[in-house]
């Protein structure tokens, strides 16, 4: 009934230009009524795992419309790629989805590749199998962790994020240098070869993990009370995911067993041998944990078979420092931790893209919030969101 | 008391009956506790975050600092900014910066929020958080390493540490006078009823 604006509306200085001028993008829920009230959650919430603000309208306890309200992350990637060399763009990939970053270099790489028809050693493709299975898992890690917290168990974030995931990323510093921001994955191959005794040490890394798996599900799987508070929460019917778009364990946690990795096998995933987990509990929140946390095992599995069969051999395709794809467009995607992470570049045959778009799975998988929490508590507003596992870097780019 | 706690500087130990007495200012006190338990605000922006949150888990464990997360603006006294501040966003960050109670900290984490960094050029990006809210302490790095947020502590302590130095010209902890000190015993004795 009464106005329309809702509560987080920035104060405006009159007459005084500040950075903040430009563009308002408000969300607006219109029509209030009599029994309801509006509840601003973020942009800094801490159960909103970043700068996501969602408007929820309720009536007493009970959820009937949320509105997401994206873009605070928004850094303009896509237009900037436009003013950056194809190297370059590598740099900016990483920063999409910050969660697996291997998985973005790997991407865009797939893309400009497909341009340039280059053909990739194929120890290079092992390497990339490794390194982006690894992230994979320190990805799921993350989800592990946050996800508990969200529900109230703290412990579980101390031995996934602060033990487990740092191993791997000591792993990756010691192959590339860096423990967010890779850059590793280039075009025609990866930066460097891995170096001695790498191998090695992540077949250890995988071996000390397998008996840690268990202790994951006694902290948290097996907990009584977290499994209260996921179990029937948020179900998300197959059609439905489907007809939203979703991928990824959102997707497979509802049922259907899509997964590029099997059913257009890109770089050697042919030659591995592991099963892909769906959710057997009509895709609620437990449903959409345990396909994550089943995914570690499996991509461990990977890893070790690639550790295994990774030949010897150069690491970089026949590609020069300057490359000039020819003019085109093309279309590559791949099975990241959210889902299938596409990259579309338009080549003008200048050493820039033309246009560069990028299928981000975290968004696609956000418009599920909305149709989830509706009927639904407050708390257990967190439990889905938590459950959706996105990135807010790849959101809104 | 342990004798580890004397070896800060303006704290003054004197032997009584019974025990040992501290003569300290207020404000020495106070800066003291105020730099051993720097509560940062859980606000991740973007990358940079992720490493912010691998500080406070167990590999890093800032705790042993003083330094705990807390989720509201109003528990805690420094503000990380973790992150690239966009133009939507920046509005939120300065209402955060006011919502804090004084004395407040703010650090910029990186090099999204020092300057722009790997989106200098962005249409839709702010060029460093100092034109929004004060900064106390700027990290490079893209993003920086746990450790160099470790450092951004320790120079944050120094700073809270140099308020006390500038101060101390006129607030000079004054040592008690020998008859002080006798009255301070005959009230302890007194008080032990023996
Ligand atoms: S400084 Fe680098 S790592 Fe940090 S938020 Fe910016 S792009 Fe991400």
């Amino acid at each position: 009934m009464t106005s329309p604006t809702t509560p987080n509306t920035p104060p405006k200085n009159h007459g005084q230009a500040t950075l903040a001028d430009g563009p308002v993008f408000e969300t607006k829920i219109e029509q209030v009524g009599e029994h309801e009230m509006i509840l601003n959650m973020g942009p800094q919430h801490p159960s909103t795992h970043g700068v996501l603000r969602v408007v929820l309208k309720l009536d007493g306890e009970v959820i009937t419309e949320a509105v997401p309200d994206v873009g605070y992350l928004h850094r303009g990637l896509e237009k900037l790629s436009e003013n950056r060399t194809y190297p370059m763009n590598i740099v900016l990939s990483d920063r999409n989805d910050y969660l697996s970053a291997m998985n973005n270099n790997w991407a865009f790489c797939l893309a400009v590749e497909k341009l340039l028809k280059v053909e990739i050693p194929s120890r290079a493709e092992f390497i990339r199998v490794i390194v982006g299975e690894l992230n994979r898992i320190a990805s799921h890690m993350v989800f592990y962790g946050t996800y508990g917290i969200d529900l109230g168990a703290f412990t579980p974030f101390l031995y996934s994020f602060g033990r487990d995931r740092e191993e791997i990323l000591d792993l990756f510093e010691e192959i590339c240098g860096a423990r967010i921001t890779y850059n590793f994955i280039r075009v025609g191959g990866v930066m460097l070869d891995a170096p001695e005794g790498w191998i090695e040490r992540v077949k250890a890394f995988v071996d000390r993990m397998a008996p840690r798996l268990v202790e994951y599900d006694k902290l948290l799987t097996l907990n009584p009370i977290f499994i209260d508070r996921n179990l029937g929460i948020g179900r998300l019917p197959a059609e439905k995911a489907l007809a939203l778009g979703l991928t990824g364990p959102n997707l497979r946690a509802s049922g259907p067993a899509l997964d590029l990795r099997k059913d257009h096998p890109y770089s050697v995933y042919k030659e591995f041998h592991f099963d892909v987990p769906v959710g057997k509990g009509g895709g609620d929140c437990y449903d959409r944990f345990m396909v994550r946390r089943q995914e570690i095992t499996e991509s461990l599995k990977i890893v070790r078979q690639a550790c295994e069969k990774i030949p010897s051999g150069p690491v970089m395709g026949k590609v020069g420092r300057v490359y000039r794809p020819p003019a085109g467009e093309v279309f590559a995607q791949l099975e990241a931790p959210r889902g299938w992470l596409g990259s579309y570049l338009v080549s003008d045959g200048t050493e820039r893209p033309y246009r560069h778009h990028i299928r981000a799975p975290s968004f696609i998988n956000l418009q599920a919030l909305s149709d989830l929490v509706k009927g639904l508590k407050v708390a257990d507003t967190v439990a889905v969101l938590g459950s959706l596992d996105f990135v807010l870097g790849e959101v809104d780019r | 008391m342990t004798s580890g706690f004397d070896i800060l500087h303006g704290l003054r130990r004197h032997k009584i009956v019974g025990g040992e007495l501290f003569l300290t200012t207020v404000d020495f006190f106070v800066d003291w506790g105020r730099k051993s338990s720097i509560w940062p605000l859980t606000f991740g922006l973007a990358c940079c975050a992720i490493e912010m949150m691998a500080s406070f888990a167990s590999k890093f464990d800032f705790d042993r600092m003083g330094v705990f997360p807390r989720p509201t603006p109003r528990q805690a006294d420094l503000l990380i900014i973790s992150g690239t501040v966009v133009k939507k966003m920046a509005p939120a960050v300065e209402r955060l910066y006011q919502e804090m109670p004084s004395p407040r900290f703010v650090v910029s984490m990186g090099a999204c929020s020092n300057c722009g960094g790997p989106y200098y050029d962005s249409y839709s990006v702010a060029k460093g958080v100092d034109k929004i809210i004060p900064v106390d302490v700027y990290i490079p790095g893209c993003p920086p390493r746990p450790e160099a947020l470790y450092t951004a502590v320790q120079t944050l302590q120094e700073k809270i540490d140099a308020y006390w130095d500038a101060g101390k010209q006129i607030l000079k902890p004054v040592p008690p006078s020998e008859e002080a000190l006798k009255k301070i015993n005959e009230a302890a004795i007194s008080a032990r009823g023996s």
